[in-house]
């Protein structure tokens, strides 16, 4: 049990590291496709929703396969750590992207219009009027995405990464300690996902309050 | 003149056994989805009760299934419980035990939503015209919750369609393994094949989850307004 502590730990620094990066990407990506969107380009919409379908609409686990050893032959030869951090800003991109579009659209239109009769800029609008209620639908969204994709890096060792998944596997496939390496996999999972998903449901609700208040 | 990939694709037998290992993981998805809204419905029938202890008890099974990643779920019924009860458990059986206990989680909280969702003069009217409770739910209640659960039940279809790619990882022959047989054996001949059949597996989940992800869509529009 002691001697494999430290692989754990190891995997699970690794499992963070590409979850903390996936979601830094995806909700970059998610406000790129906002910003382009509010843009009200035909072309340029079009091709942001038939991103967002296509992601949101296919497994993670195909997305990687198709990264990871389709590309290969065009040239494209991506390491895993790349592919995975390719494979899971691209998934969480769309959901990204529909939380921060929940959060603007929950603004209304109204609520502009008194803006600019005030005679605010652009910007105030955006600062003082817009960003203050958006963020209150937002956040509990971008909470719940964040930990979709931190489960998501589940699926990554299935391109020989070493995190918490494959390091189970091959601990239950080399030294049969299927008992021990299931308990600390469950364990390990538990220590960032539990404290983050009671993190999210007081923040809801705290939000929640915020958002009665107006 | 070298073989390009998108010609293995119609090569032989491949279309066919790709189609096949899609069937095997159509029938995992529709199995479970379709066992798991009904036992659901039941759950969250239950989750919607008064009691305190039933209510953490509820919770805390769905919660279980919400914080614990699929794969690990998989893992867990692979290679433990075969090992704990010394009883060999197939790969699809896993799949479908797993897919289940999960879909049940989920639909029951929709279920639970939608119910606690309706306004209480509709229960009080109900029981005030001198229904009893199953009146009251077969009547009143049930209709009513239904509407609402819908988009989200479909939601969660899709969602458990996707999750049907990660069934290859406890030893179905479903359709991504058969792809990568399929990759494996023209490895030499036809170099770009990983790119045709993953992109065509990719390309098939899309059709199959895109159509009922935007009718979930179309559905909540409509019934908001």
């Amino acid at each position: 049990m002691t001697k494999v502590i430290p692989l754990y730990t190891k995997a699970l620094i690794l499992t963070l590291k590409l979850a903390s990066l996936g979601i830094i990407f995806s909700i970059i990506i998610g406000l790129l496709c906002n910003i382009l969107l509010s843009k009200e380009n035909k072309i340029l919409t079009k091709i942001i929703h038939g991103y967002i379908e296509l992601s949101r609409n296919t497994p993670l686990l195909i997305q990687l396969f198709f990264l990871y050893y389709g590309l290969t032959k065009f040239g494209i030869k991506l390491s895993e750590t790349t592919c995975a951090i390719i494979g899971l800003s691209f998934l969480g991109g769309s959901y990204m992207s529909e939380a921060l579009r929940a959060g603007i659209e929950a603004v209304h239109n109204n609520q502009i219009e008194s803006g600019l009769s005030l005679g605010m800029n652009k910007w105030q609008l955006f600062r003082y009027v817009i960003l203050p209620q958006a963020i209150s639908v937002s956040i509990p969204l971008i909470g719940a995405n964040a930990i979709f994709l931190l489960k998501e890096t589940s699926v990554v060792g299935i391109i020989a990464i070493k995190e918490l998944m494959n390091v189970t596997k091959s601990l239950i496939g080399i030294y049969y300690k299927t008992y021990e390496s299931l308990l600390m996999l469950i364990v390990f999972y538990l220590i960032v996902l539990l404290p983050m998903s009671i993190l999210l449901t007081l923040l809801e609700r705290r939000l929640r309050y915020a958002e009665h208040g107006n | 003149m070298q073989n390009t990939g998108i010609n293995l694709i119609f090569e032989g037998q491949n279309l066919a056994r790709i189609l096949q290992g899609l069937l095997i993981t159509a029938r995992v998805a529709f199995i479970s989805i379709f066992i798991s809204l009904i036992l659901g419905f039941i759950f969250g029938l239950i989750y919607s009760s008064k009691n305190k202890i039933i209510r953490f008890f509820c919770r805390l099974y769905l919660e279980l299934f919400r914080i614990i990643p699929i794969l690990v779920w998989l893992f867990i019924f692979y290679f433990g419980f075969p090992e704990l009860l010394d009883i060999n458990i197939d790969g699809e059986v896993v799949a479908l035990i797993v897919f289940i206990m999960w879909g049940i989680a989920e639909t029951g909280d929709i279920a639970r939503g939608a119910l606690e969702s309706l306004p209480k003069h509709q229960r009080e009217s109900g029981m005030a015209i001198g229904l009893n409770k199953i009146q009251l739910y077969r009547y009143i209640l049930l209709p009513q919750a239904f509407r609402r659960i819908l988009p989200g039940t479909i939601n969660l279809a899709t969602r458990m369609i996707k999750t049907t790619s990660l069934i290859v990882m406890v030893g179905v022959m479903d359709v991504v393994k058969i792809g990568q047989q399929i990759i494996e054996s023209n490895v030499l001949k036809v170099p770009d094949a990983s790119f045709w059949i993953y992109g065509l597996i990719f390309f098939l989940y899309f059709i199959i989850c895109y159509p009922l992800s935007k009718y979930a869509k179309t559905l909540e529009n409509k019934w908001n307004k």
